[in-house]
């Protein structure tokens, strides 16, 4: 049987002619670091503005321009380096590498080569079968080259150096991934642990997340590395995983014909779903890297580092264990909860704000549910909620006191959309409080089994299902306000 | 009245102080004298107009205050000058226009000077000869047909034929001392990190150095204390602290250590370079200096170790003359091709062959034998440096293996050029300063020029050194207007 196989949710395996292949990631992430000026020049980096509005003459390599290290993007680096449990260098070096192209002014980017930064550390995954460590090889520090556009003059190619010296963090993990699912997890863990620092957005549409994938395919149980190809600037983890699979289940597909696989430089594209050679090993760029002579080599102190260490917040692994010893959260309700550092914001507020008489099964469901479903459908992050944490946790407390229901509550809620409204004003506005007086609840009640005679005897005689219809009158008589555990406990003493 | 340009820079900055003197006089008379000198050809590109006209603006609101009040100075075609051309001699910056100033000749501006023209050099300060520039050949105001040493050769010969009270050159590899030799003029290269290298076309980042260029040494260390700054647009500029070089001179050097390296002795070496030397060396004992044979030991590999960093780093640093931006652009049929002929069209063969050598030691599987081996190479070479000056607290050689020869005699062999530098290149692959100050003559009376190099930092040593041994030497440039005829 020809085909993919796949023995639990994450594990990616191809089958071919009795042969089962697993497939071998590594990724080069580059983040964008954010800052508010460029690597080795004061220019601005904000998104968005008129092409080459953000230049600066060192950017553009003017003759005799010289760079100068933005030492915030450093600590930035280093903040990220602490955050993946890597080492930080005290001495780096940057080097340049050498090639021509419109959109590289210098002719060279100024990156580090053989002296990163940040050295070897590690990232976390929360896979559905249990927890997955990926190594983080190295993380260093480089200029982005501008953009070139081919489509808007039909005889020029205009270049927009805007994003030319823009700060990138470029991340290379291990090739420790072995599944499309898992290089999903591992961007996204990425990006929240960088969004937790306030290192890199981690806004993929504009650019500030991109990755270099590099694939191979061997026999399962295999300790070789194949060879591997990489497919160069993939900017949304959807591509990556699409690419994945198209360049896996080519090489698999070369490998059963005996073919050999060559290493090269692939690109993706996005509209055909597949992967097309670019570059082979032979045409290779040689980049010629060699120290950059305008710098001096970048040395970190432990003073530095430590005092970043100092800076760093509460990161996802550690907010998720604490959410489950101190909230009693589930392990999957805590990694959804931490995910983000916007919604755990939002998560740890509304827990504050809901007081002493707390209810975490209610404000995780209200969270993930109704919230959430609002925030997807309207494409709004959490942080602009339209509900603040405040009057979630007015709303979770009314529910959890009894004053309305789960069923009302949800209507209010629908109501608090407009404008951030206060649920209680809602309640005593709209008479939305529930019924849980047991006198008038019976009267109701008398009413509905008066007026429903044979149903009653129905039900008496067994048709119990129609105990379902008498819920519905009384509920539907009290506009939805009766308080539903009592109208069961009269029904049941009165039918 | 004696011929202003004939004043050196400190009597000249006296009359304009006593207002013997205005700056549009003095502005007047060294426009007059470089437009009578075209023949040398030293200018590329003239500032006489403006120059005229801020002489008067100082004259009108004059600050005597400052170091250089109102002084006219023409500076090297490789500091970037704010609106006014700057093409480092070359085709591809042939119409480039900055819209900046270099912080050398800032501090300049800052300071009274007055830009008067930018002066010829080898093309990218590539070159001993000023024969690279495309903007011709430069005459060394010596003899005919003589060239004026480079790659600052515009400078030495605007400066020996008194076109310029100073000037300011770049030394990569002996750019400004070995020109300073060949014109019987005072060169300074400083300390590398003592002149910004912020706004000057870069050649070779590791050795680039900003440095004066002076009739006599006095007026040396008056231009060092102008240009010599502290800047953080350059992160190889360092922080420390800089003497009064000026009012610090002095004769006084009795029981200074002056070390003389025996590996100096080339083979080959004429007779004469010898005498010189060791006419130095009674000198400066004259001087009150104490004479000690030194080694350093590594100085015959200074050479190849020089012609592989700075090819490597020139190749780098040229990427962006590419015609995308600003300079020179052909037209192309692609991208590629528009480089193609770009670069072919825009520079020249000397920097053409640099950019070639600088490729090939930087590509993959050449890289350890020659980049990697030449940084280790150039370290022993400091270490050597290093260790000399536990010893001693200066060198004293040549500065160069010979006069100034003719224009045409090496420029097709480019390693017996090359061979120029081989007392000055190891200075600069150790980052010391240097000075060339005249010393005697061949026997074709052309100017000899004796090298004191000295601790890092150490500029006032040096400074000293040559300004006591100045005054035995006792040498005076035969200058014969014979251009002028």
């Amino acid at each position: 049987m020809d085909g993919i196989m796949s023995k639990n949710n994450s594990e990616y395996l191809i089958e071919r002619n009795d042969n089962i292949y697993e497939v071998v990631i590594g990724l080069e992430v580059h983040a964008q670091v954010t800052s508010n000026s460029k690597l080795f020049s004061p220019s601005s980096t904000k998104f968005g503005a008129e092409p080459n509005t953000q230049v600066s003459l060192v950017d553009a390599a003017f003759p005799g321009m010289l760079p100068v290290i933005n030492e915030y993007c450093v600590k930035q680096a280093i903040k990220t380096g602490i955050g993946l449990k890597a080492k930080i260098n005290n001495k780096s070096v940057f080097d340049r590498k050498n090639y021509f192209y419109a959109d590289l002014p210098q002719g060279y980017q100024i990156s580090q080569y053989k002296y990163p930064i940040v050295g070897e550390g590690n990232v976390i995954l929360d896979m559905p079968e249990g927890q997955k460590q990926v190594g983080i090889e190295r993380l260093h520090l480089e200029q982005d080259a501008g953009k070139s556009i081919h489509d808007v003059d039909p005889s020029n190619t205009l270049v927009d150096l805007n994003r030319s010296g823009v700060a990138l963090m470029e991340i290379v993990s291990k090739p420790d991934l072995r599944s499309p699912d898992e290089v999903n997890a591992y961007i996204k863990k990425l990006r929240s642990i960088m969004r937790y620092l306030g290192t890199c957005d981690g806004n993929m549409q504009e650019g500030s997340l991109r990755a270099d994938v590099n694939v191979s395919v061997r026999i399962k149980g295999s300790t070789d590395l194949g060879t591997r190809c990489e497919i160069k600037n993939v900017n949304s983890i959807k591509f990556m995983q699409m690419a994945i699979i198209f360049e896996a289940n080519r090489q698999v597909d070369l490998i059963e014909e005996g073919e050999e696989i060559d290493q090269e430089t692939r690109l993706f594209d996005t509209k055909k779903n597949e992967t097309r050679s670019m570059r082979s090993k032979e045409d290779a760029h040689d980049y010629r890297y060699f120290p950059d002579p305008d710098l001096l080599p970048l040395e970190v102190t432990d003073e530095l580092i430590n005092q970043v260490k100092s800076e760093i917040p509460e990161l996802p692994d550690d907010k998720k264990k604490r959410f489950i010893d101190e909230f009693k959260v589930s392990p999957y309700e805590a990694t959804i909860l931490v995910s983000d550092i916007d919604t755990a914001k939002y998560f740890e507020e509304v827990v504050a704000k809901m007081g002493k008489n707390r209810d975490m099964k209610l404000a995780v469901n209200w969270i993930t549910g109704e919230l959430f479903a609002v925030l997807n459908n309207k494409n709004i992050e959490i942080a602009k909620s339209p509900i603040s944490a405040k009057n979630l946790a007015k709303l979770i407390n009314l529910i959890k006191n009894g004053t309305i229901s789960g069923k009302i509550a949800k209507t209010i809620f629908e109501l608090m959309l407009d404008g951030d409204m206060d649920p209680q004003i809602i309640v005593e506005e709209k008479g939305l409080k529930q019924e849980s007086d047991p006198k008038a609840l019976e009267a109701l009640i008398d009413k509905i089994i008066n007026d429903n005679r044979e149903k009653a005897i129905e039900y008496k005689q067994g048709k119990e299902k129609l105990f379902g219809f008498f819920v519905g009158q009384a509920m539907k008589a009290s506009a939805g306000r009766a308080n539903p555990q009592l109208i069961n406990e009269i029904l049941k003493k009165k039918l | 009245m004696t011929d202003i340009t004939s004043l050196s820079l400190f009597e000249l900055i006296k009359n304009i102080k006593e207002k013997k003197i205005s700056s549009n006089e003095a502005a007047k008379s060294f426009v007059d004298r470089s437009e009578k000198s075209k023949k040398l050809n030293a200018y590329v590109t003239e500032n006489f107009e403006n120059c005229l006209k801020l002489s008067k603006e100082f004259d009108n609101k004059p600050n005597f205050d400052l170091k250089l009040p109102g002084i006219p100075i023409a500076v090297k075609d490789l500091f970037c000058t704010n609106d006014v051309r700057t093409t480092a001699g070359s085709n591809i910056l042939n119409n480039f226009v900055p819209s900046y100033e270099s912080t050398v000749t800032q501090n300049i501006w800052n300071e009274g000077g007055i830009l008067l023209g930018k002066l010829n050099c080898d093309e990218f300060a590539m070159g001993s000869s000023n024969e690279t520039s495309f903007f011709g050949n430069v005459q060394n105001p010596i003899a005919k047909d003589l060239v004026p040493g480079g790659s600052s050769g515009g400078s030495s010969s605007a400066l020996a034929a008194s076109l310029t009270p100073v000037t300011i050159g770049t030394d990569t590899g002996g750019s400004i001392r070995q020109p300073a030799s060949f014109t019987g003029t005072v060169g300074l290269k400083p300390t590398y990190g003592s002149c910004s290298r912020y706004g000057i076309v870069a050649f070779a980042s590791s050795l680039d150095q900003a440095g004066p260029m002076s009739k006599d040494v006095k007026d040396s260390s008056i231009l060092l204390e102008v240009i010599s700054s502290f800047d953080k647009k350059d992160s190889t500029s360092i922080d420390f602290k800089r003497n009064n070089y000026s009012s610090e001179l002095t004769r006084n050097i009795k029981g200074i250590k002056i070390g003389i390296p025996k590996e100096y002795r080339v083979d080959g070496m004429p007779d004469e370079i010898e005498k010189l030397w060791k006419k130095g060396i009674e000198y400066a004992k004259d001087c009150g200096a104490e004479i000690i044979d030194i080694s350093l030991p590594h100085t015959s590999y200074a050479l190849p170790t020089y012609y592989i960093v700075a090819p490597a780093e020139a190749s780098s640093n040229l990427a962006r003359y590419d015609g995308v931006k600003y300079g020179l652009r052909s037209s192309g049929e692609s991208l590629i091709d528009m480089y193609e002929k770009t670069r072919s069209e825009g520079f020249g063969e000397e920097v053409k062959r640099r950019i070639m050598i600088g490729t090939y030691v930087l590509s993959s599987g050449y890289y350890d034998a020659y980049y990697l081996k030449a940084q280790k190479v150039r370290q022993l070479i400091k270490q050597d440096f290093d260790q000399a000056y536990n010893k001693v607290d200066a060198i004293l050689t040549p500065s160069t293996p010979s006069s100034a020869f003719k224009i045409g005699e090496k420029s097709n062999d480019p390693v017996s050029m090359y061979l120029n530098d081989i007392f000055t290149v190891p200075v600069n692959l150790a980052g010391l300063p240097g000075i060339s100050i005249p010393a005697g003559t061949d026997k074709n009376n052309y100017p000899l020029g004796l090298q004191i190099i000295g601790k890092p930092f150490d500029e006032q040593t040096v400074l000293n050194i040559a300004y006591s041994m100045e005054e035995k030497i006792n040498y005076k440039n035969n200058i014969t207007n014979w251009w002028m005829e």
